[in-house]
C-alpha cells in the first residue's frame, strides 16, 4: 500500500495546485513535500521492522489483455532512492520560491516527484517505461518555460535524445514480453527468466538497446552532447531535478532492468560498457578543467562522477554496488547544493563566468563555509559522503581490472583540481576586483538560503561519518541480485 | 477469426435499424428547410447522434447479425463498435463545428450531406459483399466531393473539390474493374465465398491476382497509403478546415475499416501475394508523411500529412492479421480521431481569430489562452505518442502487433517516423509555450481577446481529458471487438 501513497500523494496534490494562486502555492506545495518526506521515512521504519513487509508492496491489474500489471514494490534499492527522491524536493523547491506562475511550476515538480517515484518502485516493465517517459515531460516544460537563452532549441534536442533511447528501451522490452510464457506478461520476474532463456545474439541486442537509453539518461560517453547546455539553460530547480534526481533513473535502470534481464548480453558488452563509462570520466574531467563557466563546470563535473558510478555497477560485485548506490545518493546531494550555489552566484552577481568574480570569502563568510563543505564531499574528501561512495566504487573497479582503477581514479584527482581551482578564483583573492556589474556588495546567505544548504551540508558530513545505514539498506537486496546473476550465468 | 463469426450469422434477420435510422436522420435534414423546421436542425441532429449511440449499444448483445437480404451486411462487434465510434466523432464534430453551418446559406444540404456519409460509413463497416462495398464507398465520397467545394468563393476549396472528384472517380473505377475481376475468377461477390473459393477449390489465378491488384489499388487511394495519398495533402488542405476535420477522421476512418474487412474476411488466405506490397506502402506512407510534414510551415499542412503518416500506423493490422488487430484498429482510430479533431479545431479557431495558419499563429497561446494552449498540447503529445495519453498505448499497440508477427524493421521506421513526428509537432508546441504574441498581429489585433464560446470550451476541454483517460485506463477500448 504505501508506495501507491508515495506515488499519488505528490500527483492528486500538483493537480490541485492548479487551481490554486499566488503565493500559497508555494508553501503548500512546500507542506506537500514534507508530508511525501515523512512518509518515505515512514516507509524506512517499516522496511527495518520487516522488509518483506505486504505494506511495502501493491498490485493491481491495469490492462490485463497486455499483461500490464500496476506492480510497485519497495526494496532496499528503491527505498534508498525514494528517500534521495523525497529528501531533495524540499530543498528543490525551498530554493525556487520567485518563480513566475507559481501553480503552474509546482504542479509540473509535483507531477515529475510522482513520476520519479514510479520508476523507483515500479515492478513491471511496461509501468517502469511509462512513468519513465511521464517523467519527461514536466521535466521538458520546465526547462522550455522557465529556461534561459536558446531554451526552446537545446531542451528540445534533450527531449528527442531521451525519447529516443527510450523507444529503443521499448523495442527491446516487447521482444523480450513476447518470449514470455503463455498469455505474456510484463511483470519484472517474468521478464527476468524470459530474458535469461534467450539466446547471446538476442541478449547483446536487448542489452545495446536498453544500454542505449540508460546511457543518454545518466549520460554516459558517447550519449552526453544534449548535458552540458541543457544543464546550462535550464533554470536552476530545472537542472537541480534533472542532475540529483533524473539521471539516477539511468543508474537504477541499470541495476534493475538491465543487467538481470539479460545477464549473458551484460557478459559480453559489459566490458566495453564500462570503458566507456570510463573514458567519460577522464574526458568529461579534463573538459571541466578548461572551462570558464561555473554552471558548466559542475555539468562536465556530474559527467565524470556518473561514469565513476556507472563503471561501479557495471562491475556487478558488491562493493561496486553498494558504492554506486551510495554514491547515487552523495551526488544527488552535492550535486544539487552545487547548483544552488551556482544560483546564488549568477542571481547576485549576474554573471556566471568565474574570471569575473573573486574574493566573495570577505562579504560572505557564512555562504563560502557551506560551499566548501560541498565542495569537498564532492572532491571526495575523508569524511564526506563523497568519499565513502567514491571510494567504494573504485574499490569494485580495482577488484573488476586494477588499470580500469587507475585511470577511473582521475575523477577524484582532477575532480580535486578543477573544483579547489574555482574555489580559489570565486572566494579567494582580493575583493574588490568584481568585473561584473551589480556585483560590489555581494550579501550572505538568507535565511531560505541557509535551510537550503545547511541540511546538505551536514548530511555530507554524517554519512561521511557514519554511513552504515545506507550501506545495511540497500546490502540484502544488493546481494541477491549478485546471487541470482550467478546462477544465470555459466 | 471475423471469418467464422459470419458464419454463425445468417441464423435469425433483424431489420436494419442503424441504417434506417442514420438515413431517416438525412432526409431529415433535407426536408428542414422544405418545412421550415432548420432552427431546431442542430438538436435533432445531435439527439438522433445520440440515439444512434443508444441503439448501437442496445444491439451489441444480439451482434452479429445479418441485415439486408442474405447477408449482403453483417452487423457485428467490429460494426458496432465502429459505428459508436463514427457516431461519437460525428457528434463532437457537430458540436465543435456550428461555425461552419451557421455561415453556409445552405445550411440542410450541409447537414444532409455530412449524414448520408455517415451512412455511407456505416455501410463500409458492415458489408460482406463487395457490391455493398462499392456503394458504400460511393456513398461515403460523393457528399464528401461537394463538401470539399462547399466554399464557393474560395479557389482552393473548389480546386480540391475538382481534384478531389476527378482522383476519386479515377480510384472507384479501379476499385469496380477489380471487383469485376475478382467476380470473373471467383463467380461470387460474397465475402465468405471468396475466401472459401481460395483457400479450397481451383480458380483463375491470374485474372484473381490481377483484381486483388485493382482492389488495392483502389482502396489505398481512399484510404491515401502512399503512393497513393497524392491527392490528400491538396484536398485535405483546400477544403473548409471544419471538412477537413471530417474527412479526416470519420471517412479516413471507414476506409481503413472497410479494408481491414476485405482483408480479414476474404482475402486472407492470399496473404502471401499481397503482404510484401502492403508493407512497403506502409513503409513508404510512414516516411513520406513525415519527412514531408517536416518541411510544412503551415500547421494545417502539417497536420493533414501527419494524418499521411497516421495512416502508416492504421494499416499495420491490415498486414498483421491476428485476434488483437481488430481491436488494435479500433483503439487506434478512436486515438486518432479525437486527437485530429482537437487540434484541427484548435487550428481553425486559432485561424479564426488571427487570420493565420502558420506556427507563428500559435506564439503565446498559452497566456492568451490556456484552455486552448492545455487541448492542443494534448493532442499534440498524443499524435506524437508521448505516455500517459492515449496516443502512446496506441502506437505501442501497433508495434507490439507488428514485432509479434517479427516486422522488427517496420516497427523501426515507425519508431523513426515517429521521432520525426514529436519535431513537427514539438514545433507547434515551443511556440505555444515560449513566444509572447504572433509577429505577424498588428497591436488593434493583439488586443482582440480571445475567447471561447462556452459550447467549445466545454466540448475541448472534456475531449482532451477523455483523451488522457482513455490512455490511463486503456482496457475497455482495448478489447472492445473481441472479448
Amino acid at each position: 500500500m504505501i508506495p501507491i501513497f508515495l506515488i499519488f500523494f505528490p500527483l492528486i496534490c500538483g493537480l490541485l495546485f492548479l487551481f490554486l494562486s499566488g503565493e500559497k502555492v508555494k508553501h503548500l506545495a512546500l507542506i506537500s513535500s514534507l508530508i511525501s518526506l515523512i512518509l518515505s521515512a515512514y516507509t524506512w521504519i517499516q522496511f527495518n521492522n520487516s522488509p518483506e513487509s505486504v505494506l511495502l508492496k501493491a498490485d493491481y491489474a491495469w490492462i490485463p489483455s497486455f499483461g500490464v500489471h500496476f506492480s510497485v514494490a519497495v526494496d532496499g534499492i528503491s527505498l534508498l532512492l525514494v528517500l534521495l527522491t523525497n529528501l531533495l524536493f524540499p530543498l528543490i523547491l525551498l530554493s525556487s520560491f520567485n518563480k513566475s506562475y507559481p501553480q503552474y511550476f509546482y504542479t509540473l515538480t509535483m507531477l515529475m516527484q510522482s513520476a520519479l517515484l514510479g520508476v523507483f518502485t515500479a515492478t513491471d516493465g511496461f509501468l517502469f517505461y511509462v512513468f519513465w517517459e511521464s517523467a519527461l515531460i514536466p521535466i521538458y516544460f520546465i526547462c522550455l518555460l522557465w529556461g534561459g537563452e536558446n531554451r526552446a532549441k537545446i531542451t528540445f534536442k534533450f527531449f528527442a535524445y531521451t525519447l529516443f533511447g527510450s523507444l529503443l528501451m521499448l523495442i527491446a522490452f516487447i521482444a523480450v514480453y513476447l518470449k514470455t510464457p503463455g498469455t505474456h506478461s510484463f511483470s519484472i520476474n517474468a521478464l527476468y527468466q524470459a530474458g535469461s532463456l534467450l539466446s547471446v545474439t538476442e541478449q547483446s541486442w536487448i542489452f545495446l538497446a536498453i544500454f542505449v537509453a540508460f546511457a543518454i539518461k545518466m549520460p554516459i560517453f558517447p550519449f552526453h552532447t544534449w548535458q552540458p547546455n541543457t544543464y546550462t539553460t535550464a533554470p536552476t530547480q530545472g537542472t537541480m531535478l534533472l542532475a540529483g534526481i533524473m539521471l539516477k533513473m539511468g543508474a537504477y535502470g541499470l541495476i534493475r532492468w538491465l543487467i538481470p534481464l539479460v545477464p549473458l548480453g551484460f557478459q559480453k558488452w559489459g566490458f566495453t560498457a564500462i570503458v566507456l563509462s570510463v573514458i567519460g570520466i577522464i574526458y568529461a574531467s579534463c573538459l571541466a578543467l578548461v572551462q570558464k563557466d561555473f554552471k558548466r563546470l559542475i555539468a562536465y563535473s556530474s559527467i565524470a562522477h556518473v561514469g565513476l558510478i556507472s563503471a561501479g555497477i557495471l562491475c556487478f560485485n558488491l562493493q561496486g554496488l553498494q558504492g554506486g548506490l551510495f554514491q547515487m545518493f552523495s551526488h544527488g546531494l552535492i550535486i544539487v547544493g552545487l547548483f544552488f550555489i551556482g544560483d546564488i552566484l549568477s542571481s547576485r552577481t549576474g554573471t556566471q563566468t568565474m574570471t569575473e568574480l573573486g574574493g566573495i570569502v570577505n562579504h560572505a563568510p557564512e555562504f563560502s563555509k557551506w560551499f566548501l563543505i560541498i565542495l569537498l564531499g564532492s572532491i571526495a574528501f575523508p569524511l564526506t559522503n563523497g568519499f565513502v561512495g567514491e571510494f567504494l566504487l573504485l574499490n569494485g573497479l580495482y577488484q573488476y581490472k586494477p588499470l580500469l582503477c587507475f585511470f577511473g581514479g582521475f575523477t577524484v584527482i582532477l575532480g580535486a583540481v578543477y573544483m579547489l581551482k574555482s574555489y580559489q578564483t570565486l572566494m579567494l583573492g582580493e575583493s574588490n576586483i568584481y568585473k561584473a556589474a551589480g556585483a560590489q556588495n555581494f550579501k550572505d546567505l538568507t535565511r531560505t538560503e541557509t535551510a537550503v544548504l545547511l541540511p546538505i551540508a551536514i548530511l555530507i558530513l554524517i554519512l561521511g561519518v557514519y554511513p552504515s545505514p545506507l550501506l545495511k539498506m540497500t546490502e540484502p537486496s544488493v546481494q541477491l541480485l549478485l546471487q541470482n546473476l550467478k546462477m544465470s550465468i555459466p | 477469426m471475423l471469418a467464422a463469426r459470419h458464419c454463425a450469422s445468417h441464423s435469425h434477420e433483424v431489420i436494419m435499424k442503424e441504417l434506417l435510422f442514420i438515413s431517416g436522420l438525412s432526409v431529415l435534414a433535407l426536408l428542414a428547410e422544405i418545412f421550415n423546421f432548420k432552427r431546431f436542425l442542430p438538436f435533432l441532429i445531435i439527439l438522433g447522434l445520440s440515439g444512434l449511440f443508444g441503439i448501437c449499444i442496445l444491439d451489441w448483445n444480439q451482434a452479429p447479425f445479418s441485415i439486408f437480404g442474405t447477408g449482403m451486411m453483417v452487423v457485428d462487434h467490429f460494426t458496432l463498435a465502429f459505428t459508436l465510434l463514427f457516431s461519437f466523432i460525428t457528434l463532437l464534430w457537430f458540436l465543435t463545428a456550428q461555425d461552419y453551418f451557421q455561415e453556409e446559406t445552405s445550411l440542410t444540404d450541409h447537414y444532409a450531406l455530412a449524414l448520408f456519409a455517415l451512412v455511407g460509413g456505416f455501410i463500409l463497416v458492415s458489408y460482406t459483399n463487395l457490391a455493398m462495398l462499392f456503394l458504400g464507398i460511393e456513398i461515403l465520397s460523393i457528399p464528401m466531393y461537394v463538401l470539399a467545394g462547399s466554399r464557393k468563393d474560395d479557389l482552393l476549396s473548389n480546386e480540391a473539390a475538382f481534384k478531389y472528384f476527378l482522383m476519386g472517380a479515377f480510384a472507384s473505377s479501379f476499385l469496380l474493374f477489380g471487383i469485376a475481376l475478382v467476380y470473373g475468377a471467383t463467380g461470387t461477390f460474397d465475402l465468405k465465398e471468396i475466401h472459401d473459393k481460395i483457400t479450397n477449390s481451383p480458380f483463375s489465378q491470374n485474372l484473381f491476382f490481377a483484381g486483388l491488384v485493382l482492389i488495392f489499388v483502389g482502396m489505398s487511394f481512399k484510404a491515401s497509403l502512399a503512393p497513393f495519398h497524392f491527392w490528400a495533402p491538396d484536398v485535405y488542405f483546400g477544403s473548409p478546415t471544419l471538412i477537413t476535420i471530417f474527412m479526416a477522421t470519420v471517412v479516413k476512418i471507414s476506409a481503413f475499416a472497410a479494408f481491414f474487412r476485405l482483408l480479414s474476411l476474404a482475402f486472407f488466405p492470399m496473404e502471401s501475394f499481397y503482404i510484401d506490397l502492403l508493407w512497403g506502402m506502409i513503409a513508404l506512407t510512414l516516411l513520406v508523411g513525415n519527412l514531408f510534414a517536416v518541411a510544412q510551415t503551415n500547421v494545417k499542412r502539417m497536420l493533414v500529412f501527419s494524418s499521411v503518416s497516421h495512416a502508416g500506423f492504421l494499416a499495420i493490422p491490415l498486414l498483421c492479421q491476428s485476434e488483437s488487430s481488430g481491436n488494435a484498429l479500433f483503439y487506434y482510430s478512436l486515438v486518432y480521431s479525437i486527437a485530429s479533431l482537437l487540434s484541427f479545431t484548435v487550428l481553425y479557431l486559432v485561424d479564426k481569430n488571427t487570420g493565420l495558419q502558420n506556427t507563428d499563429a500559435f506564439s503565446g497561446l498559452a497566456k492568451r489562452n490556456p484552455l486552448l494552449a492545455f487541448v492542443m498540447s494534448v493532442s499534440l503529445l498524443s499524435l506524437a505518442g508521448i505516455p500517459p495519453i492515449g496516443g502512446f498505448f496506441a502506437k505501442y499497440f501497433m508495434l507490439s502487433l507488428a514485432l509479434s508477427k517479427n516486422y522488427l524493421g517496420l516497427t523501426l521506421l515507425a519508431i523513426l517516423g515517429s521521432l520525426i513526428g514529436v519535431y513537427y509537432y514539438f514545433k507547434v508546441l515551443i511556440a505555444m509555450y515560449t513566444n509572447t504574441k504572433p509577429q505577424a498581429l498588428t497591436p488593434e489585433q493583439n488586443v482582440q481577446p480571445f475567447t471561447l464560446s462556452y459550447l467549445h470550451s466545454i466540448v475541448l476541454f472534456f475531449s482532451a481529458l477523455f483523451l488522457i483517460l482513455i490512455g490511463i485506463f486503456p482496457e475497455t477500448f482495448m478489447t472492445i471487438i473481441s472479448e
